[in-house]
C-alpha cells in the first residue's frame, strides 16, 4: 500500500536505498548528511545488513567498494569536505567498474565553509573531481519525494552500468520536510547487476568495446578474479599496452555517453513557446519555478527546465529547448558551474545569464524573477 | 612444492620483483601457511594497496583486490563485514601500511576485525625508487634523505598492539621457516592479526646505504633481530637496540563481525519495513 509520510530528504534517500536493496553502508559523520548514516545504522541490522562508521571518508568509500565486490548493494553519504576525500576511490570505482552510490548533501564551500548552509558548488567536482577521464552519473533531486525516487534510480543505474552514481542534494533538500507518498515497495522497479552463470572461463572485463558492461562476479563464489586500479585487459590483470588502455577508457566512457538518452531525466514547464528559458536543479529550481510562473502570469513567455540528471549533461535537450529562446538563465547556488555546460551547449544561439548565489541562503523567487524580467526587456 | 603451487596463478609468473627482493620469500611463507591450513581457495580474499609488496595478490589464485595506496585495510573491512565467512588477508608494505595507510591500520586493529595483515617491511619506498619511509632507521639514506634520515621510526608491532590488534608477530625473510609458522598462527587467530615481516630491498635500500646485496641485507636483518624467547633470558646488553622476532602478543578478544552479528540477532525481524518497505521480505506489515 502506498503510504503518506512527513519526512526529510535525507530520510527519503535512506528509504529509497533500502527499497533498492541496500545491504551495506559505511560512512563518517558530516553535516548536513549525518541523518542518512544514523538511519542506516538503525535500519540496516533489522534487515540483516551492515553499517560501519569508518575512520574517515576515504575509508568509507573504500569499504563500500569492498562490500559491493562481494555482491552487496552499498552506499555512503557525505558532504563537501568528505566528498573531496572520496575522490580518489570514486575514480577507483569507475576504473574497476564497481557499482556504488554516494549521496552528497552539498553545503557551502570551499573548505569547511558553512556546514549548515545549502550550496550547489559540487556540480563540477561530482563530474571531474577524481583524476583522469572517467564515467560517473550524477542525479539531482528537486524535492523530498525525488530523494526517494532518485536514490532508487541511482542504485539501478549503478548496477546496470557498473559505475559510481552520485546523488547530489543540498542542505535544504536534505533537511526540508515534506509530505511524501511512497509507493509500495513491491511496485518499485529494482535492478541488479548482471552476473556470470558459472566460474568456468570467466573473463571479468570482457564486453562490447562500444560501451558494453561486463558481467560481474561476486567475491567468494569461486571466480577467483583480480581487480586492480591499474589499466587492465579483459582478464582483469594489469597491462601497460597503449591499445589496451585506450580500449578500456573509451569503453568506460561510452558506457555513460552512449546511454545518455536513457539516463537523462528532466522536468519542463511552459517551454513550448518560451523566450526566456530558466535552467536549474535542486533547491534552486524550487525558487526558479516560482519565478517562472509569476513571470508567465505577468505575460512574459518564461519556461523552466529542471534537470534531474546533471551528468551526463543532456545537451540535446538543452539545445532543443533553447532554440527559440532570447535568453537562457541559469540560477544556481555557486558562481556558475552548470552554466558552463549550458553556455557550451547553447553556443551563440542565445545569451546565457549566470545567476549565482554564494552566501549560504536559498534564492528568493523575486531575485530570479527580476532577472527574468530584465532579460525579457 | 606442488601443494603450494596450486595457490599461485602460475600463468602470471614470473613476478615483477627485483632479483634478491625478499617479497617472494614473504609471499611464499604466507602461501605455505595457507597450504598447511588447507584453506579453500574460493573462500580466501587477498587485498593490497600500492607498492612493491602490493603486487603480490596478482600472483595468488584467490579473489584478489589491488586497491589504492594505503587503503587496503579499508577495502578489506568492507569485504570482511559483508562476507564474514571469507578469510581476508591484507598484504601491504611499510609505506603503504604505516604512512598513508596508518589511520586505517590503527582503526582496523581497534575494531579487532578478523583480517590477517602481512606487512612487508623493507624500510624503504621501493616502487618509487628509494625514498625514506616511516620505517627507515634514523641516519639511513634514501633518495629523499640524502643526508641521512632525521625522522624516527615506528615500532610497528607495539603500534599494532597499542591500537588493539589481538595477535602480533614479527618475522623476517631470513628466518623463513619461522615466518611460515607466524603466518599460520596469524591466519588461525580470530581477530585482527599482524605479522610484520622484515624483508630486504637490495635495489634501493641496500645499494643506497651500501649495506650490500640480498645476502648482506639478510645478514643485516639477522644481526638486528633477536628471538623474543631468547631475549627473555639474555643479558640486556645482548638485546639492546635489537628488534624482537617471534610471537609478540596474543590476546583473544571479541571479534568485530561477531559482535555486529549479535546486534543483528537482536534487532533483525521479518518485516516489510522501514517505513517504505524492504525488498526481499514477504511479510508486509506497514
Amino acid at each position: 500500500m502506498p503510504s503518506a509520510k512527513l519526512m526529510q530528504g535525507n530520510e527519503a534517500c535512506t528509504i529509497g536505498a533500502l527499497v533498492a536493496g541496500l545491504e551495506f553502508f559505511a560512512g563518517y559523520p558530516i553535516t548536513p548528511s549525518t541523518e542518512i548514516a544514523e538511519l542506516c545504522s538503525e535500519e540496516l541490522p533489522k534487515v540483516g545488513g551492515k553499517f560501519v562508521q569508518m575512520e574517515d571518508e576515504i575509508g568509507s568509500i573504500a569499504a563500500i567498494i569492498g562490500a559491493s565486490l562481494t555482491g552487496k548493494k552499498a552506499m555512503t553519504a557525505t558532504s563537501g569536505p568528505g566528498f573531496s576525500l572520496m575522490q580518489e576511490s570514486l575514480g577507483y570505482a569507475s576504473e574497476t567498474e564497481v557499482p556504488v552510490v554516494i549521496i552528497n548533501v552539498q553545503r557551502m564551500g570551499p573548505s569547511t565553509g558553512m556546514p549548515t548552509s545549502p550550496a550547489q558548488g559540487d556540480v563540477m567536482q561530482a563530474r571531474w573531481g577524481t583524476h583522469g577521464d572517467h564515467p560517473v552519473i550524477v542525479l539531482a533531486p528537486g524535492n523530498v519525494k525525488e530523494c526517494f525516487d532518485l536514490t532508487v534510480r541511482a542504485f539501478n543505474l549503478a548496477e546496470r552500468y557498473r559505475v559510481p552514481v552520485v546523488v547530489l542534494t543540498d542542505e535544504v533538500i536534505g533537511h526540508m520536510r515534506e509530505k511524501v507518498v511512497l509507493p509500495d515497495w513491491k511496485d518499485v522497479e529494482v535492478e541488479d547487476r548482471a552476473r556470470p552463470a558459472a566460474p568456468g572461463g570467466y573473463r571479468p572485463y570482457e564486453a562490447d568495446p562500444d560501451g558494453g558492461v561486463p558481467l560481474m562476479a561476486p567475491f567468494g563464489e569461486g571466480y577467483r578474479w583480480h581487480v586492480t586500479g591499474l589499466f587492465h585487459d579483459e582478464t582483469g590483470f594489469p597491462s601497460g599496452k597503449a591499445e589496451v588502455a585506450d580500449r578500456l577508457l573509451r569503453r568506460l566512457d561510452r558506457k555513460v555517453s552512449k546511454n545518455e538518452p536513457v539516463i537523462r531525466d528532466y522536468v519542463t514547464e511552459s517551454t513550448e513557446d518560451c523566450e526566456i528559458l530558466v535552467v536549474s536543479f535542486g533547491s534552486s529550481a524550487m525558487s526558479a519555478l516560482s519565478a517562472v510562473r509569476r513571470a508567465r502570469r505577468e505575460g512574459v513567455k518564461a519556461g523552466m527546465l529542471r534537470l534531474k540528471t546533471i551528468w551526463p549533461f543532456p545537451e540535446e535537450v538543452v539545445r532543443e529547448l533553447s532554440k527559440s529562446a532570447k535568453a537562457v538563465l541559469v540560477p544556481e547556488m555557486n558562481l556558475g558551474q552548470l552554466a558552463y555546460e549550458v553556455e557550451r551547449t547553447v553556443g551563440c544561439h542565445a545569451p546565457v545569464v549566470r545567476i549565482g548565489k554564494v552566501n549560504g541562503d536559498l534564492f528568493r523567487p523575486d531575485e530570479i524573477h527580476d532577472k527574468i524580467m530584465e532579460a525579457a526587456k | 612444492m606442488s601443494d603450494i603451487l596450486k595457490y599461485f596463478r602460475q600463468d602470471r609468473l614470473p613476478h615483477i620483483w627485483c632479483p634478491g627482493c625478499g617479497h617472494g620469500t614473504v609471499t611464499g611463507a604466507l602461501v605455505r601457511a595457507i597450504a598447511r591450513l588447507k584453506l579453500d581457495k574460493n573462500k580466501v580474499c587477498v587485498v593490497s594497496g600500492i607498492g612493491c609488496s602490493s603486487r603480490a595478490p596478482g600472483y595468488l589464485d584467490f579473489d584478489t583486490l589491488h586497491t589504492a595506496h594505503g587503503r587496503a585495510l579499508a577495502f578489506a573491512t568492507g569485504i570482511k563485514l559483508a562476507r564474514p565467512d571469507l578469510k581476508v588477508i591484507v598484504m601491504t608494505g611499510d609505506g603503504d601500511c604505516t604512512a598513508i595507510g596508518g589511520n586505517h591500520f590503527i582503526h582496523a586493529a581497534r575494531r579487532n576485525i578478523d583480517i590477517t595483515t602481512i606487512v612487508m617491511n623493507n624500510n624503504i619506498y621501493g616502487m618509487t625508487s628509494g625514498q625514506y619511509s616511516p620505517m627507515t632507521p634514523k641516519g639511513f639514506l634514501g633518495t629523499t634523505a640524502p643526508y641521512g634520515n632525521v625522522e624516527r621510526t615506528f615500532d610497528l608491532c607495539k603500534l599494532a598492539e597499542a591500537a588493539g590488534a589481538t595477535y602480533v608477530a614479527r618475522g623476517t625473510a631470513y628466518h623463513a621457516q619461522m615466518l611460515v609458522d607466524l603466518c599460520e598462527q596469524a591466519l588461525t587467530h580470530r581477530g585482527f592479526s599482524v605479522v610484520e615481516a622484515l624483508t630486504q630491498c637490495p635495489t634501493y635500500f641496500g645499494r643506497k646505504n651500501k649495506v650490500g646485496g640480498a645476502v648482506e641485507l639478510l645478514e643485516w636483518i639477522k644481526d638486528r633481530t633477536v628471538n623474543s624467547k631468547a631475549a627473555a633470558v639474555l643479558p640486556p646488553e645482548k638485546t639492546a637496540g635489537k628488534l624482537l622476532i617471534g610471537e609478540l602478543y596474543k590476546n583473544p578478544q571479541p571479534e568485530f563481525c561477531d559482535e555486529y552479528d549479535k546486534v543483528i540477532a537482536q534487532v533483525q525481524r521479518k518485516f516489510d519495513g522501514f517505513r517504505g518497505g524492504v525488498r526481499g521480505c514477504e511479510q508486509n506489515s506497514d
